[in-house]
């Protein structure tokens, strides 16, 4: 173990002395163990060197101290909701009592106090994301938020919402870990929301641990929003697949300030699936970083990722990819493709797609380009009588469509092409 | 209706359009012939407008107005429509989403009120009909994966939908089998009015046995070199083009 020089790791350290008294001591000592290895990732850490975390972090804001009473919140959704506020989840701001059968909601706090073998095991996860410190560090410093099971062969209609917002009106940081865990067989439509209700420049670290078991197919709609400038937002999701397994998953990041989603992906199981795609709203000075890595364990998987991200401003963003095909899996199929529209003589574009093959019967490609709206397409439309800004969004807007035309759930993309409606509108005003 | 004068245009130094000279009346089918390299496609991107040509001399005037000064989504308000030689392919865009976008987008600027959606489908549906553009076609996104026959049917399907006062054809007999060919002419025929005028640019005469032009103008080396009538087109059928580049020789 190195010794965590900065002052800022040294607050962190006080953090996690405190988390530890409140529970889960084991679990936090192995996480803290870890991250401590790496300390905070300067941009010397390849995986983070497009995002300086260490440069960001510089100043730990103070622990989240949730008291708040009940408070209005915004809903997008018509969905199962489960609020995490604050770093704390709020039972009494979620949708408990209309949990329909096979849904068993409880709170992390209660759940590590419980101590469950397979709850625990789960949400420790060590197999996957265990190189990257930030995700070490929201283990050990996890203050609370869900733990969603879904019974074995239950088809869960309407799609449950794990909202997390921070409110307070000063800066904090939270550290929140949710939990879902999908029984052989059984199916649901998950939304995750990620959001700021007010302008205070929050910290969060946030993470999202999703098991399928067998046959288990969940449908994933990820939306970050909010934020300030010197606001900081990692949002991780550990994905585990067993056999047959499949999530179909679309993210979207808009907003400003520092926005990392980072995706550990593990296909455990034959002829599992996933798809992870995403689009990027760029203004201001967001800094928007998407890292993945998909884990082929197991023989015939497939997986696809498609992201768009729409650069305008001075924004940056990110997308490192990587797929990882292991000896055993053969059959894989993998394609991944990253493309980013740079609106703006500032706006940058980061683009790094890998594959790590170590099986011989295997079909992987990935591809990325960066550009500029194109002058033909312009002209046509305009030709056509549409204003320039008008064609300019209506390329823009297919542009971000591609990623989103195979969701299936039809309300989820209404809304998702609303946000980009709503991004649009603000670009044509000005 | 279309009044060209004396027009000069480059890209960069090299001059393209060197005085051409080019009137067509309201109710008018001008067809525009000649060799390839003449600059016929560089006359119907300056009448909309499109960027990277220098006119550095003489004017283009739309039923008196000069529009060299307009962008091409004004130009399309006045009425003028190119229907392009290259259709382009817009992944992700509806067709239908463009259309509607598009059709309202002049109406607003002419100050007229938008169609609403049951209105403009029928539009749609009537133009597609007489067209043979499926339901399928619409549904795709903009020309992605169209055949050049579907491109350009849906090229005139547009033209039916904005119903322009000035049309500009560039080749659009290119690529098209026989039967496409009389498709895309009886949709051409149909929209024939004395209120509107077409400018119909091609190789080939074979185009022309089917829209019927009143005026034929031979273009070679960046101008209008002769005008005549339709019997000018069967001339250059028989005797090529030779004639008009010749003449730069000597």
């Amino acid at each position: 173990m190195i010794k965590l020089a900065s002052e800022a790791e040294a607050t962190l350290s006080s953090f996690y002395e405190e988390m530890r008294a409140k529970g889960a001591p084991r679990l936090r000592a192995a996480a803290w163990a870890a991250f401590s290895e790496f300390g905070l990732p300067s941009r010397r850490v390849e995986s983070w060197h497009y995002t300086d975390l260490k440069t960001a972090m510089s100043r730990p804001a103070p622990l989240a101290t949730s008291s708040r009473g009940a408070m209005p919140l915004p809903r997008a959704h018509d969905s199962l909701r489960l609020v995490t506020l604050d770093g704390v989840f709020r039972a009494d701001l979620s949708d408990i009592a209309r949990l329909p059968e096979g849904v068993a909601v409880q709170s992390l706090r209660d759940a590590l106090a419980q101590g469950e073998l397979h709850v625990m095991s789960a949400l420790a996860s060590a197999d996957i994301g265990a190189q990257d410190p930030i995700l070490a560090l929201n283990a050990a410093l996890m203050q609370d938020g869900v733990v969603v099971q879904i019974a074995p062969g239950a088809k869960i209609a309407r799609a449950i919402e794990l909202a997390t917002f921070s409110s307070a009106e000063a800066a904090q940081s939270t550290y929140t870990r949710a939990l879902v865990m999908l029984g052989e067989g059984a199916q649901a439509t998950l939304i995750e929301t990620l959001g700021a209700l007010s302008a205070a420049p929050a910290q969060d670290n946030g993470a999202l641990v999703l098991r399928l078991a067998a046959s288990a197919r969940v449908e994933l709609v990820t939306h970050l929003s909010g934020g300030v400038d010197q606001s900081i937002r990692v949002a991780s999701l550990l994905a585990h697949l067993d056999a047959d397994a499949r999530i179909h998953s679309f993210a979207l990041i808009e907003g400003e300030g520092l926005h990392r989603r980072q995706i550990f992906v593990r296909l455990d199981g034959e002829k599992a699936s996933a798809v992870f795609n995403g689009a990027t709203l760029g203004r201001g000075r967001l800094h928007a970083d998407t890292t993945l890595i998909v884990d082929h364990a197991k023989p015939s998987g497939q997986s696809r990722e498609c992201f768009r991200n729409i650069l305008d401003d001075q924004s940056v963003g990110v997308f490192q990819g990587k797929v990882i095909v292991r000896p055993g899996a053969q059959k894989t199929d993998g394609a991944m493709q990253s493309k980013a529209l740079l609106l703006s003589e500032q706006a940058t574009m980061n683009n790094k797609p890998e594959l790590e093959i170590f099986a011989d019967d295997v079909q992987c490609g990935h591809g990325a380009t960066c550009g500029r709206l194109d002058k033909d397409q312009l002209f046509y439309l305009t030709a056509r009588g549409l204003p320039r800004r008008e064609a300019e969004a209506l390329l823009i807007e297919g542009f971000a469509n591609e990623a989103m035309e195979a969701l299936e759930d039809e309300q989820l993309k209404a809304f998702l092409s609303d946000r980009v409606s709503v991004w649009l509108s603000r670009r044509i005003g000005r | 209706m279309l009044e060209i004068k004396d027009l000069h245009v480059a890209v960069g130094e090299h001059e393209i359009l060197k005085g051409l000279t080019l009137s067509v009346k309201a109710g008018e089918v001008a067809a525009i012939m000649g060799p390839n390299g003449t600059g016929k496609s560089t006359l119907s991107y300056i009448v909309s407008g499109r960027e990277g040509y220098d006119v550095t001399q003489g004017d283009v005037r739309l039923n008196g107005e000069n529009i060299l000064d307009l962008d091409p989504a004004e130009r399309a308000a006045r009425g003028v429509f190119l229907a392009f030689q290259y259709p382009v392919e817009i992944p992700g865009v509806a067709t239908m989403t463009f259309l509607k976008a598009a059709l309202n987008a002049q109406r607003r600027a002419r100050g007229e009120p938008e169609l609403q959606t049951p209105e403009f489908m029928k539009r749609v549906r009537e133009a597609a009909a007489s067209l043979g553009v499926s339901q399928d076609m619409l549904r795709r996104p903009l020309n992605a994966g169209f055949s050049g026959g579907e491109k350009k049917r849906m090229e005139i399907l547009q033209m039916a939908l904005l119903q322009p006062r000035l049309a500009i054809l560039d080749e659009t007999d290119s690529g098209l089998d026989i039967d496409a060919l009389r498709v895309v002419a009886d949709g051409v025929n149909a929209l024939r009015s004395p209120e509107r005028a077409f400018v119909v640019i091609t190789h080939y005469q074979r185009l022309l046995e089917y829209i019927r032009p009143d005026t034929v103008h031979v273009m070679a080396q960046g101008r209008i070199m002769r005008s005549g009538g339709p019997e000018l087109a069967q001339e250059l059928e028989e005797r090529g083009y030779q004639d008009y580049i010749a003449q730069e020789a000597a």
